[in-house]
């Protein structure tokens, strides 16, 4: 039965934590790490294409950086990024002592993980896959590159981890919401974090099933996209972009409820428009699995369908302006500090709104004819993409540092950071736009000179040095306040902010909330400030709090994961060292058995008594 | 006595009688719509095996069967006959609604549209 809780080791009890607000962090670090080695790709990337005929990287090499930059930009970077603040924040929003299923939350974390490295690992046999992030067939059927099962084996192997994380938060949003948080009382990044799982579970599929019959192919001489044999080429781009495009909205849903949260915050005003925020929030999701063929207008599907897929994709632009003006009317009127979160979360505005209007400019299929595979589709992706996703990752990161790390990170030096960034940013991108209108195709490794696309290349490698200049800014922050930033520890609300999380002591105790919340109103602590005593009324009597107990068991499984993916990968190889079924075995066996331990052994928790979370109260409650 | 009953241990299912009395009859139905599925599918087989029925109304008749048993599944061991199901019925016609459009506009790109 349930036990007291021993005391672990450090790194023991970050290998077995099933703790959401670790598991946060850890994901933090994660997709930092993948987004600091993409990253570094794209500014070797530049440096070749910063004079013509350059030949700083060859061309091989530059297909593998193409590829492995998006792929890990997009699954590897930005999705973690995003799961580490909805992880760290959903429960503590929703007044939840933890997810709803904390052994499942650490096993998609280590999955994620081991899938990531797999697909890493192909560094070191031969090179990395080189067909691109959307890994088109018939190139990507090519036998001898060994890359491409990589890709193959650990997308699949990190596509499970987010899926049952995905799981998890729904699960967690439907049931674990304290009492009185209705559903139209969420805060909108609860709203959107739900949604996006909801995008999680129906994209993620088709994924997982298109990456399977690429698998049969390449390792099992299937031959369902082969031509030479019946195949059909065209099946893959389906499938790959019925996940594909929902994938955009997987990313940039979240990114709007950060920007939801962190512009009424520091605009001293409740969001503007809740309730169609909402609502925009599900009708982007929903129309965006109805446009995947906009990708592939140049494909030959015909005029008809061309044209319901272009309209379709303008009807997005409806909601997604509907969300703009929000955000707009939020700020009008307030009363706005402009600290380095709401720098990011306001250029966010106008710099998303300058990539989707690009993108409705792609989605006319006559002219997508002339945009199509030129660095004009490059141009409006990174504008969605960095000018959205990351710059609403910054704001989420300076806006919820202090209550992940216990301290601020240093304004100063984020102020640099903004200017940098921003300065790199659209020197990088913005000319991007003329240099696709002029004719450059992506992902070219090289361009002969005099064609006027010198000086604009010339540009835009200057400007990923000024963003190299500001992530280093931002790492030197990070470290700097680490040693010397302004601590939080016994401030609750550094922000004087509206929503949950702001009401549990600084550092959040492991159970989140002595006493589960009571909610009387939308921005819960906002509410309590005017109309109560500014700390949150308890909806329970002190007791003793039920907690799960951590596990080992989510790092063997993945450990399993991994090999068994490596043991498929070795079919492929020339001269393996061992069998690969000795590998596929092994891997079998460490992940079904850790799987068969965790359904065998019933596992009760453990309780942290009543006692200690008086004592924890009396310490930390109240704390102003 | 009156006390007797504070002498005998509890029991291990915290379920009370009506819960214990409708997991039964759960139960039980559970196992005639197993057995009717069983027979669905063998009518399928016996169907098509013994030409019981026009060779042109063979894909129709088995796909009406599938239906049928699509429903009885999701109805009884999705559970989605029981109340307190709103959130997961919610999902399952989110699914349907997002997939239905998606195959069908997949076989009409693609040109597959026989049956």
């Amino acid at each position: 039965m349930a036990s007291y809780k021993k005391e672990k080791g450090v790194v023991w009890d970050w290998l077995t934590t099933v703790d959401h607000k670790k598991l946060g962090i850890m994901y933090l670090i994660a997709g930092t790490l993948f987004f600091l080695k993409a990253g570094l790709m794209a500014v070797f990337m530049r440096i070749q294409l910063i004079m013509p005929e350059n030949s700083f990287l060859t061309g091989q090499t530059f297909n593998e950086f193409i590829t492995m930059h998006g792929t890990i930009m997009l699954f590897l970077a930005a999705t973690p990024l995003l799961f580490a603040f909805m992880n760290f924040v959903i429960p503590l929003q929703i007044g939840a002592r933890d997810v709803a299923f904390p052994f499942v939350n650490a096993l998609g974390f280590w999955i994620f993980l081991s899938g990531g490295l797999l697909l890493s690992t192909s560094w070191f046999f031969g090179g990395g896959p080189d067909a691109g992030w959307t890994a088109y067939v018939p190139l990507s059927l090519n036998e001898e590159q060994l890359g491409l099962d990589f890709y193959v084996l650990g997308l699949q192997v990190s596509g499970i981890g987010t899926l049952i994380s995905a799981i998890n938060f729904l699960v967690t949003i439907i049931n674990m919401r304290a009492p009185g948080m209705t559903m139209m009382r969420l805060p909108l990044f609860v709203w959107t974090s739900f949604v996006t799982s909801t995008l999680i579970l129906f994209a993620f599929t088709p994924l997982a099933a298109g990456l399977a019959l690429l698998m049969l192919e390449r390792i099992f001489d299937a031959q369902f996209f082969n031509p030479a044999a019946g195949g059909n080429v065209v099946i893959w781009q389906h499938i790959f972009w019925i996940f594909g495009h929902p994938e955009v909205y997987i990313l940039v849903l979240p990114a709007f409820g950060i920007i939801s949260e962190v512009i009424p915050a520091f605009s001293r005003k409740r969001l503007f428009g809740y309730t169609a925020m909402v609502f925009a929030t599900m009708i982007i999701a929903f129309l965006g699995f109805m446009v995947w063929a906009h990708h592939m207008f140049t494909v030959g599907i015909g005029p008809v369908a061309n044209s319901i897929f272009a309209i379709a994709t303008m009807t997005i632009a409806v909601p997604t302006g509907i969300k703009i003006f929000n955000w707009l009317f939020t700020m009008w009127g307030g009363k706005i500090t402009f600290n380095t979160a709401m720098l990011f979360a306001s250029s966010f505005v106008p710099t998303f709104v300058l990539g989707g209007v690009t993108g409705v400019m792609l989605a006319m299929a006559p002219v997508d004819y002339l945009y199509h595979d030129t660095y004009f589709v490059v141009a409006h992706f990174h504008y969605i993409i960095v000018g959205g996703i990351v710059l609403a990752l910054f704001a989420g990161l300076f806006y919820w540092y202090p209550k992940m790390f216990n301290h601020k990170l240093n304004e100063k030096l984020g102020v640099v950071f903004f200017i940098l960034f921003t300065i790199g940013f659209h020197l990088t991108f913005f000319v991007q736009h003329f240099l696709g209108l002029m004719g450059m195709p992506r992902r070219v490794y090289t361009y002969l000179g005099g064609q006027g696309l010198d000086e604009f290349n010339m540009i835009s490698t200057i400007g990923t040095f000024f963003m190299s200049a500001a992530v280093i800014v931002l790492v030197i922050n990070i470290v700097y306040s680490a040693i010397k930033g302004e601590r939080v520890i016994g401030i609750n609300d550094p922000w004087d902010a509206r929503t949950l999380e702001w009401a549990t002591p600084t550092p959040v105790p492991e159970y989140n909330f002595a006493q589960t919340p009571q909610i009387r109103s939308l921005d819960p602590l906002f509410y309590e400030k005017v109309h109560g005593d500014g700390t949150m009324k308890p909806a329970e009597p002190v007791d003793d709090i039920h907690m799960p107990n951590g596990s080992i068991l989510p790092v063997i499984i993945s450990i399993g994961l991994y090999f068994l993916g490596f043991g498929l990968i070795m079919l492929e190889m020339a001269e393996p060292i061992v069998s690969p079924w000795i590998v596929v075995a092994l891997g079998g066996l460490l992940t079904f058995g850790g799987m068969a331990m965790r359904s065998l052994k019933d596992d009760h928790g453990y309780h942290i008594p009543k006692s200690v979370v008086k004592a924890d109260l009396k310490k930390l409650g109240g704390g102003k | 006595m009156a006390d007797d009953h504070l002498s005998k241990p509890f029991e291990k299912s915290s379920l009370t009688e009506a819960e214990k009395r409708e997991m039964k009859r759960d139960i039980k139905k559970q196992f005639v719509v197993f057995i009717l599925l069983l027979f669905l599918t063998v009518l399928a087989f016996v169907a098509v095996g013994a030409d019981l029925i026009p060779n042109n109304f063979a894909v129709p008749f088995i796909l009406i069967l599938a239906i049928v048993q699509l429903l009885l599944q999701l109805l009884f061991f999705m559970h989605m006959k029981d109340k307190d199901h709103a959130w997961a019925t919610v999902f399952m016609i989110t699914g349907i609604f997002v997939t239905m459009p998606t195959i069908v506009a997949l076989m009409l790109l693609i040109g597959v549209v026989k049956y």
